[in-house]
């Protein structure tokens, strides 16, 4: 059915005034520290930090080189021999809720910080991220003392000491995702978070401080690539965990080999979503705003790719020219913003050239009508009609608010161009019809299937990928499979 | 059973998710209106409003009282809006259009044996007739949702055509009684089925059902007018009634217009409240604005 | 190996000897490179030319093996586990054969043959019995905070390498064997063992199991030459490697980095040690399956 272009206005008639958020809430340092072995202290190598909305340096974190890293390692492995090993898991489970509790209490103020450092809008910081991170620590604090009866059959014991390196897309509940299995499986850790997002996890420091855990279960280190390199090559950690790129995964995987290291690692994907004629439209829609523009993008399991049934594409299409008319770009602040800032000038400058290589090879770019900040990183709300299976923007990872529209002809046709990738991290599928939410859910080689929805998390619920989007699950029972040692079998 | 003469053919109304409509509506609830915003929010909401009242109780002196508030909310500042109509019960009519003379307020009835529309269709079509002799400018009907729940969505539309007939110039808002029809997708369909008849208006609830008005419900009702105005190119309006007793409320109703059918649905003459207890809420909340303070009710005189 | 038989009186019988071919596709084909490997019997006596698999046949065993996967993780898993089964049916009634082939290829005592079989076979069930219940302790439904169904299952991955015991020339093969297949994976089993010709009488047996032609292929040669293509091929899904010596180890994870391929270390042992029980477990099948987690909404 073609349409005329749709004639709705969503103007200024009743515009929301600026609600913005009080950052004056959110208490930092003018210069971040390392916290190793249960203290602050101070480091070296000061890099700047920014606000990517403002593009003002809000603080400056430290550069952990080798010996400081060893220093955590060995701060780690200390505790985890003395304290954390031989704790029995009732009073593990004790520290992680506390852990759990504490976040809660400092919500606000967490939600505030993620948004100033991250660039997600606050709305998203504050009705997801930071309540996901204190589920997460309360979700694993409750397997702490259940371990025996995780896996029939099997009474398992920790690894040791565990080196975990997470992204800047989540900072707060990716470091809730790594600490929260492996204090709970009873692994002490030495984490690094991302060097454009810092400041959460050195928040989260000084809860954990707060709350009093015992000095050398976690170390959080701050530094760049190389700081991540030296944790990765150093011969006492026991255990890799890796969040980030696909191509850093594979340096990763390669240096480990040959060492007693084991890995688990969560990469990119280039997630399909697939819309048939019988789903209940203005929800699939929905789904797919969800799906791709949701956090800017920057997610691994972003509904990047949309597949639509033919027969119903332009309907489709004219959907989501209206939906992309109401969302909100601008200061991540603000309560009503619905898309923030991009993390970084380079994450910008790689979105910018993906689309542009878009344009180029012949699609048709669909953004909407807004102003954009003066300054900051922003990207507008994108997407592309006219691109192929083979277009740069439906196979790389853009991990930005750009989605590549597709269409297919029958379920078959679908599965065939969902799986036509090397990653396999997440997948939606949109029908009314039950039989055909299964079939395609056993289909669709994604570790995670969403069946009329998207981009729903639960620590309950585990996570990862196939193929190139990684090994290993976060999250529920099968998130402590990577950080336990199942015995002699 | 298909009676041999039907012509009608429902439309294919799709399906609707339940999970994903409250999303959807939590979401959208998290819109924070704050100051200017908030202020041009709420007389939007004063100037909306179908000032509501149905009791067997009723008497003219309730009428008269009711119709002074209309035209005058308080008296204290002159920047507030009149409200758009009152609705009443058709005896009452006549007084309330007296009571409203000179002024740009419309009458609104409920008629077709209001709530229950357990009457012959001869009987419902006489009342309109009645009550828009009487000076009704907009009556709003009950389809009968016996009829919709047993599938006979032939006789519902035809019904609904015939009261569009009976109105003449009056306006006609159809009301679907959601509480009663249960699942989203009965709300969608007859939605559609209300506007293919010729509805100028869906509304949600009588008032005397309970669940009344919801957001949900109310979503579903505008994503279905959006579609039919995509279609046809022709506005239906809406109204959510009953249950709507609070501002922070009224102004989440309006953020679901705002960003479901944009800008033209913002007006009385495509969006209404009906509401009672409403009105002093937002009043306070006006003065509330102006002076600062948190306010009490006995500064705000009854209607 | 049967016993010459001399009929009365007609001076002794030539014994046909057998061609020790690949298994590949449910079929015996020889190696692409017409290359081939002199085995001895434990005794030193000339025992069979086998095939020395070249990087192309092992090229080759992956694309059927892909093609195999299709059809085997779709099957049912109970149908899976009757086709184990019958793997042991076909062993056990083969039983005494195959101790006499430990015995003289691989010149184990007759008691140690003995137990070996048993074992394989008894492996073999244990193995069936899983087919259908794995899911049942792997997976399960999980409790999220909002109206939706969440369940996580295991999947095979689908294409397994297999880098085999250099020490049990048939239990240690069954024992990597069957915890690969029974998710629905399909498998390439690399043997470089002193007596690989059990490995393709192990082949017969699979062949007449309703096994489909494709999910097992049975690759005799040299590992060192091979080894590096379990980890290099990006149609591999994951490997499987028995006793891996350090520099063997370091080279597959390397190589596995580029498909961010699973791997999977277990030491190898002596016959005895495959005897014992740690050696069977469902936490073998569990490194060649991926957990799929899909979520629905609950409403009317």
């Amino acid at each position: 059915m073609s349409q005329k272009p749709s004639d709705l206005l969503f103007g200024d008639l009743w515009s929301y005034a600026p609600a913005p958020e009080s950052p004056s809430h959110a208490k930092y340092d003018k210069r971040l520290s390392h916290y190793i072995d249960g203290k602050f202290e101070p480091g070296e190598n000061f890099f700047p930090v920014l606000n990517p909305a403002t593009e003002e340096v809000m603080t400056e974190a430290p550069t952990a080189d080798a010996a400081t890293v060893d220093r955590a390692v060995r701060a780690a492995r200390v505790a985890y021999e003395k304290y954390w090993r031989p704790m029995p898991g009732k009073e593990r489970a004790k520290y992680l809720y506390r852990i759990a509790r504490m976040i809660q209490e400092k919500a606000r103020e967490l939600a505030i910080l993620e948004s100033m450092n991250g660039g997600k809008p606050i709305r998203e910081s504050r009705d997801v991220d930071v309540p996901l991170a204190a589920a997460h620590f309360a979700y694993y604090a409750g397997w702490a003392d259940k371990l025996k009866y995780a896996f029939p059959g099997v009474d398992p014991r920790p690894i040791g000491v565990a080196g975990q390196i997470i992204p800047w897309n989540f900072p707060l509940l990716m470091a809730a995702w790594k600490i929260a299995p492996a204090l709970a499986t009873g692994n002490t850790v030495v984490l690094k978070p991302a060097e454009t997002t810092p400041l959460t996890c050195w928040k989260l420091a000084e809860i954990i401080q707060e709350a009093d855990l015992p000095p050398g279960v976690v170390n959080i280190i701050h530094g760049m690539g190389q700081t991540g390199a030296a944790m990765v090559n150093h011969p006492d950690v026991d255990k890799i965990a890796f969040t980030g790129s696909t191509d850093v995964g594979k340096i990763i995987q390669r240096a480990i080999a040959g060492t007693k290291k084991r890995l688990t690692l969560e990469l990119g994907g280039k997630g399909a979503n697939i819309i048939f004629e019988d789903a209940a439209i203005d929800q699939a829609v929905e789904g797919i705003v969800n799906g791709i523009w949701f956090n800017q993008g920057h997610v691994c399991c972003a509904g990047s790719r949309l597949l639509v049934e033919e027969s119903v594409v332009d309907q489709v299409v004219m959907k989501l020219t209206h939906r992309m008319q109401t969302l909100r770009v601008g200061d991540p602040l603000d309560k009503n913003t619905d898309i923030g800032a991009i993390n970084s000038r380079a994450q910008l400058d790689k979105i910018t050239e993906l689309v542009q290589a878009g344009v180029d090879e012949g699609g048709t770019k669909h953004q909407p009508v807004c102003e954009l900040p003066g300054k900051g990183f922003f990207f507008r709300p994108t997407f592309f009609t006219g691109v192929s299976q083979s277009s740069r923007v439906s196979q790389e990872e853009i991990f930005g608010p750009v989605l590549a529209v597709l269409t297919f002809r029958t379920a078959a046709e679908a599965i065939e161009k969902a799986n036509n990738t090397p990653y396999g991290l997440s997948a939606g599928v949109w029908t009314e019809k039950g039989s055909k939410i299964f079939a395609m859910a056993g289909a669709l080689k994604a570790g995670v299937v969403w069946g009329n929805t998207f981009n729903k998390f639960d620590p309950g619920s585990p996570f990862g990928g196939y193929k190139e989007s990684g090994f290993g699950r976060e999250g529920g029972r099968h998130g402590l499979l990577p950080y336990l040692d199942l015995g002699g079998c | 059973m298909l009676p041999s003469s039907s012509r009608y053919v429902p439309p294919n109304s799709p399906t609707i998710d339940e999970v994903s409509i409250n999303e959807r509506v939590d979401k959208l609830g998290t819109r924070s209106i704050k100051t200017t915003a908030k202020i041009q929010g709420l007389k939007l909401c004063i100037a909306m409003m179908d000032l509501t009242t149905l009791e067997g109780s009723d008497t003219p002196g309730k009428i008269e009282t009711l119709c002074q508030k209309a035209r005058l909310p308080i008296t204290t500042r002159d920047d507030v809006p009149q409200v758009a109509a009152v609705c009443v019960y058709p005896p009452m009519v006549p007084i309330a259009k007296a009571a409203l003379a000179g002024t740009k307020i419309k009458v609104a009835a409920v008629a077709t044996y209001f709530p229950s529309g357990q009457a012959t269709l001869s009987e419902r079509l006489d009342e309109v007739r009645r009550t828009v002799e009487a000076g009704a400018d907009e009556i709003d009907m009950v389809i009968s949702r016996g009829d919709f729940l047993q599938g006979r969505y032939d006789k519902v539309h035809d019904e609904i055509t015939r009261t569009v007939e009976a109105c003449g110039d009056a306006h006609l808002k159809v009301i679907l009684e959601t509480g009663e029809l249960q699942t989203l997708d009965k709300v969608r369909l007859a939605s559609d089925i209300a506007m293919d008849a010729g509805a100028h208006f869906i509304k949600t609830s009588t008032g005397k059902v309970q669940p009344a008005a919801t957001l949900p419900v109310t979503l579903v009702m505008l994503e279905a007018i959006r579609d039919y105005y995509q279609r046809t190119g022709r506005m239906v309006g809406m109204k959510p009634a009953g249950g709507i007793r609070d501002s922070k409320l009224a102004l989440k109703y309006l953020v679901l217009v705002k960003e479901t059918l944009g800008d033209a649905w913002l007006s009385p003459d495509w969006f209404r409240f009906g509401a009672s207890a409403l009105l002093n809420d937002v009043l306070m909340q006006l003065e509330s604005q102006r002076t600062g303070r948190y306010q009490s009710d006995r500064y705000f005189s009854l209607s | 190996m049967s016993d010459t038989v001399t009929p009365a009186g007609s001076g002794p019988r030539l014994q046909i000897l057998k061609t020790y071919k690949l298994f590949i596709g449910g079929a015996f084909p020889r190696s692409e490179s017409g290359r081939y490997l002199q085995v001895k019997t434990a005794g030193g006596r000339f025992m069979a030319n086998i095939a020395r698999a070249s990087r192309k046949d092992f090229r080759q065993a992956v694309v059927v093996a892909r093609k195999a996967h299709e059809a085997w993780h779709k099957k049912s898993a109970f149908n899976r586990g009757q086709i184990l089964y019958r793997m042991a049916e076909m062993l056990e009634s083969r039983s005494s054969g195959f101790q006499a082939m430990l015995v003289e290829a691989a010149g184990y005592g007759p008691e140690s043959a003995k137990a070996e079989l048993d074992a394989a076979v008894d492996r073999l069930v244990w193995y069936a019995g899983w087919a259908d219940k794995f899911h049942q302790i792997a997976g399960n439904t999980n409790p999220v905070a909002t109206a939706h169904f969440n369940f996580s299952f295991p999947e095979a991955m689908g294409v397994v390498a297999v880098l085999s015991s250099k020490q049990c020339p048939l239990l240690g093969i069954i024992s990597a064997l069957a915890p690969v297949i029974v998710s629905g994976n399909a498998c390439i089993i690399i043997v470089d063992d002193p007596a690989p010709t059990i490995a393709i009488e192990l082949a017969e047996v699979l062949a007449t199991s309703d096994l489909p032609g494709g999910v097992v292929n049975i690759l005799t040669g040299l590992r060192s030459e091979l080894f590096v293509q379990a980890g290099s091929h990006m149609d591999v899904d994951g490997v499987f490697a028995i006793g891996s010596d350090f520099e063997e180890k370091k080279k597959l994870q390397i190589e596995a980095a580029e498909a961010v391929k699973r791997t999977f270390f277990v030491d190898d042992a002596p016959p005895s040690q495959w005897l014992a029980d740690n050696r069977q477990s469902p936490y073998w099948i569990l490194p060649f399956v991926e957990f799929k987690t899909a979520w629905h909404p609950i409403g009317v």
